[in-house]
């Protein structure tokens, strides 16, 4: 088992991260990546960047509890979550999560219910630089929706 | 109530104008939406920050919490929007 929680302000490489996941094991049959990306445009206008501001040593803590609790609902055999911080231009990765599991049920599900709380636990707040100015993205209620199946008892089908 | 130390984040820390501070509420202000209420007193910039407490959260000691929690023995306490990672 190997978990890894990172934040940094520099870019990742997500092949190498799965690759590193994986390496000189035979257990691991499945393996899904996620990667978030910044976009060059946001409601169809242009933007020059994202600010990512973060809680520093409650971000770390808040993701490391919830790959806990992935690994407590699935059988994972490896979890990387990487979330950048500072200024993100279009193109960029913002955030990574790599689960590995021996099938793809547990990968996609614990990587899917990684991504949903991300979005609405993990103290991280975004702005956005346009040509109208710095401004901060408001939360979506879909992404709270998102979160919110998780604590369903059967799980993400009983939002479906 | 000894020392408090506050931290605020994105535009909470904005309209503040402050990243972080230490405070020393009076001892009924027993909760985090009380806290809110009492900052908001204490001037034009903590008004604003806190005039819709409902859309602001808060963490106590790194660990979110809701409003009506008490802030007994508590070290750190930051408020910020609602979060937009990922």
């Amino acid at each position: 088992m190997s978990n890894t929680v990172r934040l940094q302000a520099g870019e990742f490489d997500a092949a190498a991260e799965a690759a590193l996941l994986t390496r000189g094991r035979t257990d691991i049959g499945a393996v899904v990546t996620f990667t978030g990306i910044c976009r060059g445009a946001e409601s169809g206008e242009p933007i020059a960047a994202l600010t990512l501001e973060h809680y520093p040593g409650m971000a770390e803590a808040e993701i490391a509890r919830h790959v806990e609790e992935a690994n407590a609902r699935w059988p994972l055999l490896g979890v990387t979550v990487i979330h950048r911080h500072g200024r993100i231009e279009p193109g960029e990765n913002i955030v990574l999560v790599v689960t590995a599991s021996s099938h793809r049920e547990a990968a996609f599900a614990a990587a899917e219910f990684l991504m949903d709380y991300l979005k609405t636990r993990a103290p991280f707040w975004k702005q956005v630089e346009s040509a109208a100015g710095k401004n901060w993205v408001d939360a979506k209620s879909n992404d709270d929706a998102a979160a919110e199946r998780w604590t369903k008892p059967s799980g993400r089908e009983a939002a479906e | 109530m000894s020392t408090l130390k506050l931290i605020y984040f994105a535009w909470v820390r904005e309209r503040v104008g402050k990243a972080e501070e230490d405070v020393a509420p009076p001892a009924n202000v027993a909760t985090v939406a009380e806290l809110m209420a009492w900052l908001a007193r204490r001037g034009d910039e903590y008004a604003h920050a806190f005039e819709n407490p409902k859309v602001i959260r808060a963490a106590i000691d790194r660990n979110h919490v809701r409003a009506d929690t008490a802030i007994k023995g508590a070290r750190e306490i930051a408020f910020f929007p609602p979060m937009t990672g990922g």
